[in-house]
């Protein structure tokens, strides 16, 4: 997509790249991060990481209002040989090793939860099936906090599937040690009502690969916070994200990629749709290159396709480099729209109104599954994707 | 044999201060094998006739009738024109994000033969029209119209104009914006289709430089609306000396 074309009336596409000494990725934020929910003030909607959320519909995850109730969300691990799942209390201390929380609801979350579930693959092991985590709203709330976390040189698939209605504030920690390769999938199939935030760390280890695919279709408001930081040289990112916005509802995904290590690598690509009225997408990149880490090499980007009138995307990349010495660094962000003219342009060509529709969603989002690598969700993708669309057409 | 018959043909666009009729009774029958090319000064309503015919949304039409082969096309959604065999090669074609060209162009053939072409042959057959257009073969995997040039743009009309094979082609100022060696592939490729004896051609343009590639059977003048005068291809040398002067002060005091 042409950068700044076709920009429909409501999107915002901003962008910086900063030379810094100081990081502002970090000054920016209301507080410094933490563990503790007292550390943060409740927040009013006007700062920096809260500005573009709906904090009156958070349904009280942001003020201390809202209470963890006994039908909140069942969580259901499906794992393979060779890893271990445990249900730990708050005292483990393999809880919270890969990042603290830096905003006030994921305070909250790590300062709420009972217990929490430790999920670990063996040094070494190499699963050939995924590990498949269930988690249903039950109609409740519900604090979460999750440990993933592979040994050197193990290698995993993991699939978390969030479906029913819930409100969740989560934290989700990702550990990878050394040569370890590790896929997350994490799907947002929520129901409508369904309010989700979370945020999530991965530590990547020496020469480890990190890959995140987040999908977004449902809820009402769902707030997704992919962290990543290198523990040692060699290690790789790659974050991809899908998320298809609906009439109302809001979804945003803010993402921050630490490289505070000499020789990582970091590919960020999200690609969302919106059609609907107030359908809201929001989309915060930063990428943070710390004066350390020499031989860096990062990009990332964002693409949006607004397909009706009424929704409004706000895209921010935001690349802070602290040396020169970096091997490369970039960002693109781009919202185009489906228009009238378009539809007239592909059915003036024969192809009928819904088979027009379907064809520039699936192009916009083909090359994107393609990269997840795992067919049997690309094709549940792809489906989903279908479905949204027939609701809509 | 294809027949596409225009008949008091009047067409409203929405403006500020209500509708604005463009088109005041067009009359025009075009034969499949027929090339018709419609000359006329800016803001006459050239480009209405083209998109009224295809059917775009933003004009209505408020009186008369356009029939393809008896058919009725007013009452046809823009896809069955299509479907129907009528084609317009735009002006400012549409950049379609998302859409490679090899997909639209696949979809778009299925969607007008009525099945999909076989894969083998269909590689086959758009290869070689883009070799005959001058087209990079990675034209293919770009997005549709996306930041392709003024020319790459009139290339690509032309390229789905030879692959669907319409009974009639309707081209909006395909010159427009050409230099003279893309007319000259451009006019080509027109004429490898109308070799065929098989589409009907309206040709509208504001220059004669494409009637030197493209010989027109008939010359039709539009002026204020509607057609103020017919002949042979000797009235666009007429025009090219005398130019649209008359016809437009014609058009003033009428």
């Amino acid at each position: 997509m042409a950068e700044a074309q076709n920009i429909p009336a409501g999107s915002t596409t901003a962008g910086s790249i900063a030379v810094a000494a100081e990081s502002t990725v970090a000054t920016r934020m209301s507080a410094p991060p933490s563990f503790d929910v007292a550390d943060f003030p409740v927040p009013h909607g006007r700062e920096e990481e809260w500005r573009f959320t709906p904090l009156a519909r958070l349904r009280g995850l942001h003020d201390g209002t809202a209470v963890a109730s006994g039908e909140g969300v069942k969580v259901e691990v499906e794992a393979p040989e060779g890893v271990t799942v445990e249900t730990v209390g708050r005292d483990d201390e393999r809880l919270g090793k890969a990042g603290k929380p830096v905003d006030r609801v994921a305070a909250q979350a790590y300062s709420s939860f009972e217990k929490a579930s430790v999920v670990t693959v063996a040094k070494e092991a190499v699963l050939t099936e995924p590990i498949r985590i269930a988690v249903h709203g039950e109609g409740g709330v519900a604090f979460g906090h999750q440990v993933i976390e592979l040994g050197a040189f193990a290698e995993a698939v993991v699939v978390i599937d969030h479906t029913g209605d819930a409100v969740l504030a989560a934290n989700v920690d990702y550990v990878l040690g050394d040569g370890a390769k590790l896929t997350v999938v994490s799907v947002q199939d929520w129901d409508e009502k369904a309010v989700h935030v979370a945020q999530h760390n991965a530590l990547v280890g020496r020469d480890a690969s990190f890959k995140s695919v987040i999908v977004t279709f449902g809820g009402d408001v769902v707030r997704i916070h992919p962290r990543v930081a290198y523990a040692a040289p060699g290690g790789e990112a790659e974050l991809f994200g899908l998320y298809f916005t609906d009439a109302g509802q809001h979804q945003e995904h803010r993402l921050l990629v630490d490289h505070n290590t000499p020789h990582c690598k970091s590919n960020v690509a999200y690609k969302g749709a919106l059609q609907g009225q107030d359908a809201h997408a929001v989309w915060i990149g930063d990428v943070l290159i710390q004066a350390a880490a020499e031989g860096t090499d990062t990009y990332e980007l964002n693409r949006n396709l607004v397909l009706t009138d009424g929704a409004r995307v706000d895209s921010v990349p935001n690349l802070e480099i602290e040396t020169g010495e970096i091997a490369g660094a970039g960002h693109a962000s781009a919202t185009g729209r489906f228009d009238d003219e378009q539809l007239f342009y592909l059915m003036s060509r024969g192809i009928p109104e819904a088979e027009a529709r379907r064809l520039v969603v699936r192009g916009f989002f083909a090359e994107l599954v393609q990269q997840i690598g795992l067919p049997d969700v690309q094709e549940r993708l792809l489906a989903k994707i279908e479905a949204e669309l027939e609701a809509s057409v | 044999m294809a027949t596409l018959e225009i008949h008091d043909l009047h067409v409203s666009v929405e403006a500020e201060n209500g509708p604005r009729e463009i088109l005041k009774g067009v009359d025009l029958t075009i034969k499949q094998g027929e090339t018709h090319a419609v000359m006329g000064p800016n803001g006459s309503g050239k480009s209405t006739l083209a998109y009224s015919l295809a059917g775009h949304p933003k004009y209505t039409v408020t009186g008369g009738t356009v029939t393809l082969d008896g058919e009725d096309v007013l009452e046809m959604s823009v896809d069955e024109r299509a479907r129907a065999g009528v084609f317009l090669a735009m002006q400012y074609p549409v950049e379609v994000p998302g859409v490679s060209v090899s997909n639209f162009l696949r979809t778009s053939a299925t969607a007008v033969r009525g099945e999909a072409p076989k894969l083998r042959t269909w590689v086959k057959e758009v290869k070689s029209a883009m070799e005959q257009l001058q087209m990079d073969p990675a034209f293919a995997e770009r997005n549709v119209n996306e930041g392709f040039s003024g020319g790459e743009k009139k290339r690509h009309e032309i390229l789905q104009l030879e692959l669907l094979k319409p009974k009639i082609a309707i081209l909006d100022e395909t010159d427009s914006g050409l230099d003279v060696d893309a007319l000259r592939i451009v006019s080509e490729g027109v004429n490898r289709v109308r070799e065929t004896g098989e589409v009907g051609t309206l040709l509208i343009t504001h220059y004669t430089r494409i009637l030197r590639y493209i010989k027109p059977d008939f010359v039709h003048v539009f002026a204020n609306g509607r057609i103020a005068e017919s002949g042979g291809a000797e009235l666009a040398d007429q025009l090219e000396a005398e130019g649209y002067d008359k016809y437009v002060k014609g058009g003033a005091s009428a």
